[in-house]
């Protein structure tokens, strides 16, 4: 993938996961976050990781995102009041997240393979799918296994959540 | 060329977008979406190292993708579940406003 494409992408996602913290509304929020999903599907696709692409527009700009505005028009959500805001709560947390910016940034600007670039495949059209799913299948069986018995145990979790009297 | 580094620092940022989306907002599904695009960053930066340390084949190594492939998995599970405990909270308490959630509080 092109330099430029790459910025591209990486700063369309970095605008619009800005926004989904700066908007107060929050269906612009989400609707912000689908954005950034698929510009983060796109650097997936750049790092020839074509299958883990595909499943986050599925997983997360198709499903997830569609459950968070189901619960916020089930909510009935508007924008925020404006309400008294705890500046030292406010100035303290933005610190606290600039520091652990300039932090990862310090570790990643003093690490000698950050600097190299990505080494060429071995052969460019790598039937992607195919070998994820000789991993996924072959020596991770039993972990994939443990996450279907936690899929199911999440589906009667939310179940029971949701009825209106917990007993 | 973009080299390793780059992604990093993409997936840096993002990470550290999102843990100040937690710490500043009040809204809790806000507060969600922030965890969401946590997770997110974390994915970016084992695909970049999958894709910068080939295996013996030549190939990306796979078993990075494998874990982003479970934590998307687990990420959707956690997402269904703390959507219906919000649902829960807001039933019982009428507010999506952390500071209005304040029992547990010394």
């Amino acid at each position: 993938m092109p330099s430029f494409l790459f910025w591209l992408f990486a700063i369309v996602m970095l605008v619009f996961g800005a926004l989904v913290v700066i908007n107060r509304n929050p269906i612009a929020s989400a609707l912000s976050l689908v954005v950034c999903f698929l510009g983060l599907s796109a650097l997936f696709m750049a790092l020839d990781a074509f299958f883990i692409g595909i499943i986050q527009v599925l997983v997360y700009a198709g499903a997830v995102m569609v459950l968070f505005l189901f619960i916020i028009m089930l909510l009935d959500l508007r924008a925020e009041e404006r309400r008294k805001m705890n500046w030292f709560a406010f100035v303290g947390g933005f610190l606290v997240a600039l520091s652990l910016l300039v932090q990862i940034l310090a570790v990643i600007g003093s690490t000698r393979m950050a600097k190299q670039t990505f080494p060429p495949l071995a052969s460019p059209h790598a039937d992607d799918v195919r070998n994820v799913g000789l991993v996924l299948f072959g020596n991770y069986n039993l972990p994939f296994q443990v996450i279907a018995v936690l899929i199911l145990v999440a589906t009667i979790g939310v179940i029971v959540l949701s009825k209106r009297q917990l007993r | 060329m973009t080299t390793l580094g780059d992604y990093l620092t993409v997936s840096g940022i993002l990470f550290a977008i999102g843990f100040s989306g937690v710490l500043l907002r009040r809204n809790v599904i806000i507060i969600f979406m922030a965890l969401e695009l946590m997770l997110n960053a974390a994915n970016l930066s084992l695909v970049a190292f999958s894709r910068f340390r080939l295996g013996d084949d030549g190939l990306p190594n796979y078993n990075a993708q494998v874990l982003v492939f479970f934590i998307i998995t687990v990420a959707a599970a956690e997402v269904a579940v703390g959507l219906a405990i919000i649902v829960a909270l807001y039933r019982t308490r009428r507010t999506t406003h952390v500071e209005d959630i304040n029992s547990l509080k010394f």
